[in-house]
């Protein structure tokens, strides 16, 4: 399962959005070995494609190193499909690198309803997980 | 002196958990030899038919393998290289 604060869905939903009709892509970090995604980090699509994504790779080289300088990990990767459903294609499984982060698929298809899901995706297999957004609490 | 290698969370069963490992070499390919030997299975986790695997990316001083000649990228020792999976798709 991945459990998310409501700010972050909303921070993926609204990139994916603003780069429609290209597919958005990016992480959110968190203290390693804890699965707890609570740094949202946009990235940089360096194919500018409506089909394919890559993280750019200088600022690939630079968020890993400040991951690592402040023992955080990946935990979740993020990317669009713009104009097909929120399920990994064949190039997302062969490319599924960092095999232990939760995948989310964000479709912007609809103008107006955005499909959200997530999976995990370990040599080759694909596994869909129920999504949670946590609003935050309420401090008195 | 020697190589410095940042190895990714992926890839540190092969390291005893180790972010970190050193090995010699004048090419990255023979850095990568140099690597597995020490630490065996990691050659097969980066290397697929005397290519770079697809799901790895390979830095040596910040550039990308990829534009410097991949396993034939000069090495030397003080050089750090950055092993980091690959996040890209469709």
């Amino acid at each position: 399962m991945l459990s998310l604060d409501r700010s972050t869905y909303d921070a993926i939903v609204a990139h994916a959005r603003r780069d429609h009709p290209d597919e958005a892509c990016g992480v959110v970090a968190g203290p390693a070995g804890r699965d707890r995604p609570e740094r949202f980090i946009p990235m940089l699509n360096a194919a500018r494609s409506p089909t394919f994504y890559e993280f750019e790779t200088g600022e690939k080289l630079q968020l890993y190193r400040e991951l690592d300088d402040r023992d955080e990990e990946v935990v979740v990767v993020y990317h669009s499909h713009t104009a097909t459903e929120a399920y990994p294609s064949r190039t997302d499984i062969a490319n599924a690198g960092e095999a232990g982060a939760h995948f989310v698929l964000v479709s912007t298809r609809d103008a107006v309803d955005t499909e959200f899901r997530s999976f995990r995706i370990v040599d080759g297999t694909v596994t869909e997980e129920h999504v949670t957004v946590v609003d935050a609490a309420v401090s008195a | 002196m020697a190589i410095e290698v940042r190895i990714p969370t992926i890839l540190r069963t092969h390291t005893g958990g180790a972010k970190t490992v050193q090995g010699s070499g004048d090419t990255l390919g023979t850095l990568i030899d140099d690597l597995d030997a020490q630490h065996s299975g990691l050659k097969g986790r980066l290397v697929t038919e005397g290519a770079l695997h697809r799901f790895v990316n390979v830095y040596v001083n910040d550039e990308d393998v990829r534009f410097t000649g991949a396993l034939d990228t000069a090495v030397k020792d003080g050089d750090a290289v950055t092993i980091l999976p690959a996040v890209a798709g469709g």
